[in-house]
């Protein structure tokens, strides 16, 4: 499935939900956020969430800044 | 008999009291390590971080393995936003990311400047504090802004000294100290601090607090500037608190007129 992840394009073999997309990359820390076409996706929501071709996806997390 | 004193009262915000009143950034430090030691030596129990990207194709460690956000209240911040809707995703996001409730909202105006756009800064903070946030906004020093900020329910007002990173000090006195009389939350003076005097003479004006990321990771050696903030930031407090002397244009003598020999 084709995903602009971070807005990179990215071929993920899963086609399943945010959260087998996280294991995909192996985003494994407690500490980030998923948004899905813009709109912030809960964490209790990953495994519910479904993802479809061509959507955009942001993943953060903290980084140093003032 | 007392052989030290101490600071009155302490700082609140949102009704979280904190033991010191400096909140310092962790951007720009030479390593994690380096950025640790650094908080640990300036006492400061509340700390900036921003809210980026994940690259995806490196190691993926956290800043967070570094800054235990059991020990440290993190204040996330917007930095790098130019909307209204970028702030808000941001700071949704950043409580997302589980760094608590606390957002620095800072809507940025110019990138030459890095001066804030105020109206945009208004309408995102209205938004975060129906959204349940503990909202402190990076601001100009604008006395009637920061009642406004104040009003639609700001946890404190962060106006600037000079612009972020210049070390130019405190550039206008006057207008922070018209803004310490205006409202009744936290006046926290946020950017444009270079050295402890600087520090110093913005905690004698009475604000509550000083935010700085660059005075101290910026100098040459940055756990000495950290130590040096540290001591100027509970300096300039007690002075503020003992109250100062007027300034006058004459002497006073300090020793008696009574008594002198007569020769």
């Amino acid at each position: 499935m084709q995903l602009v992840i971070n807005g990179q394009e990215k071929d993920l073999q899963s086609s399943g939900t945010v959260t087998q997309m996280l294991k995909e990359l192996d985003i494994t820390g407690s500490h980030i956020a998923v948004a899905l076409n813009f709109q912030v996706v809960p964490r209790s929501s990953y495994d519910q969430t479904p993802l479809n071709e061509g959507d955009k996806i942001e993943i953060v997390h903290a980084v140093g800044g003032g | 008999m007392e052989t030290a004193v101490e600071t009155d009262n302490k700082l609140k915000i949102a009704g979280k009291v904190f033991n010191s009143r400096l909140i310092v950034g962790t951007g720009k430090y030479a390593s994690f390590a380096e950025n640790r030691q650094a908080l640990e030596i300036s006492g400061a129990e509340m700390v900036t971080v921003a809210v980026r990207r994940i690259e995806l194709d490196k190691t993926k460690e956290s800043i967070l393995n570094f800054i235990d956000p059991e020990k440290y209240t993190l204040l996330p911040n917007t930095a790098g936003c130019y909307s209204v809707k970028e702030t808000v995703m941001t700071a949704q996001l950043a409580r997302e990311a589980g760094l608590g409730n606390f957002i620095k909202v800072e809507v940025i105006g110019d990138e030459k400047t890095l001066f804030p756009d105020n109206e945009a800064t208004l309408e995102a903070s209205k938004l975060l504090v129906k959204d349940g946030f503990h909202v402190m906004p990076y601001c100009s020093d604008d006395v009637v802004l920061c009642k406004k900020l104040e009003d639609i329910g700001c946890s404190a007002v962060m106006p600037l000294a000079a612009p972020i990173g210049s070390g130019l000090g405190i550039r206008n006195p006057y207008n922070l100290k018209l803004i310490l009389e205006a409202v009744s939350v936290p006046v926290i003076v946020d950017a444009g601090v270079g050295t402890a005097s600087d520090a110093s003479r913005a905690m004698e004006l009475g604000v509550a607090g000083l935010l700085m990321n660059t005075a101290i990771a910026g100098a040459k050696d940055p756990l000495k500037m950290a130590q040096a903030m540290k001591l100027a930031v509970q300096s300039g407090r007690l002075a503020y608190e003992a109250g100062r002397i007027p300034k006058k244009l004459y002497a006073t003598a300090s020793s008696p007129i009574d008594g002198l020999i007569d020769l």
